[in-house]
């Protein structure tokens, strides 16, 4: 193995881990003011905004092909389908399409 | 997930288990082209794994080898992974607020695998989260990760090219899959994804920033914005 390269792993792991860990440590015991852990209690949900939008959108060249999978997912997940269905539910429907083009 | 009637009688592991199916499928093909990705940079087999193995964090190791094709020094590749996984710490921060009194050995332990998507599933499972939980459902997302990190640079292979497109819409679909049900449940969540959204697509598309920094400000603005209104919109009740 190329030392540099294994230096740069192992410095990668630890600037990745770090964050990860330290509220774990830092917030373990001390009781945060009631409007920062409404904050906390919110963040799932605004992360999840932000993790699927705008990315889903240029997941291939064709915006289009990311619009598809968009509404299929949301219309599989709207009628009640759990997270699986939802997920093979936009590949089976891209599938289609990329078919189609 | 575990809204089926045997989940109540599930082992957490167990149950950690089944929510990380989703996620292993949807690392597949990631994983794979990764592997890939790396033995067409020139890493070694080994590296490569070990990458997988200590990094487990998806886009910063696809940035870290666009990095070292162009010949960026080691630093900078460091310093752009801190950059772009600074939003796990937001993430863990809001984990540790559902996280059963574990001791902080485990949760330190279990904290290694946090990412977007154990992250996602975790947050929204309903209740508390304990650590067993997490060891199973962290073992699919991380074994799926360097297991096909791995096979994807010995088979030199991805899935077929149409197949590859159509799975690169699998963990956002997971997400959607996640998202979708406490939108149905409640106002608030609508307002909190609608705006992170907002927020995200205006940061990466006209303030250009980077996806890192972008990711991080759009959710803890939303958050911090719709619990200020909500603050607000209570004691204007009163």
């Amino acid at each position: 193995m190329n030392n540099a390269i294994v230096w740069m792993i192992l410095g990668m792991g630890i600037v990745t881990y770090l964050p990860r860990m330290l509220p774990f440590v830092l917030f373990g015991r001390v009781e945060l003011p009631p409007f920062w852990q409404g904050v906390l209690k919110n963040v799932p949900y605004a992360a999840l905004g932000a993790l699927i939008i705008p990315d889903i959108f240029f997941i291939q060249d064709d915006v289009l092909f990311g619009v598809i999978g968009f509404a299929a997912a949301v219309t599989a997940a709207w009628l009640g389908a759990n997270v699986i269905v939802v997920v093979l539910a936009a590949v089976v429907v891209l599938s289609c399409y990329s078919m189609l083009m | 997930m575990e809204t089926t009637w045997t989940a109540g009688k599930m082992a957490p592991f167990r149950q950690g288990v089944q929510a990380g199916v989703a996620i292993a499928i949807g690392y597949m093909p990631i994983a794979l082209t990764f592997g890939l990705l790396a033995k067409t940079t020139g890493l070694t087999l080994a590296e490569t794994v070990l990458m997988s193995v200590v990094v487990f964090a998806g886009a910063s190791q696809y940035i870290a080898l666009s990095l070292l094709s162009v010949g960026t020094g080691i630093f900078e590749i460091i310093l752009t992974t801190f950059v772009l996984n600074l939003r796990h710490f937001l993430m863990s921060a809001s984990l540790n607020e559902k996280a059963e009194a574990d001791a902080l050995w485990k949760k330190a332990l279990y904290a290694f695998g946090i990412t977007d998507e154990t992250f996602s599933v975790a947050a929204m499972k309903e209740g508390t989260v304990s650590a067993s939980y997490m060891f199973g459902l962290i073992m699919m997302a991380y074994g799926s990760w360097v297991v096909n990190s791995g096979i994807g640079y010995a088979v030199g292979a991805s899935l077929p090219e149409s197949l590859q497109e159509s799975m690169s819409v699998a963990l956002y679909a997971m997400f959607i899959g996640l998202l979708v049900p406490a939108l149905k449940k409640e106002r608030k969540t609508v307002w909190l994804a609608g705006l992170a959204a907002v927020f995200n697509s205006l940061g990466t598309l006209v303030f250009h920033l980077s996806k890192g920094w972008s990711i991080v400000l759009a959710t803890l603005l939303s958050a911090v914005v719709v619990e200020w209104l909500a603050k607000k919109g209570e004691n204007e009740d009163e």
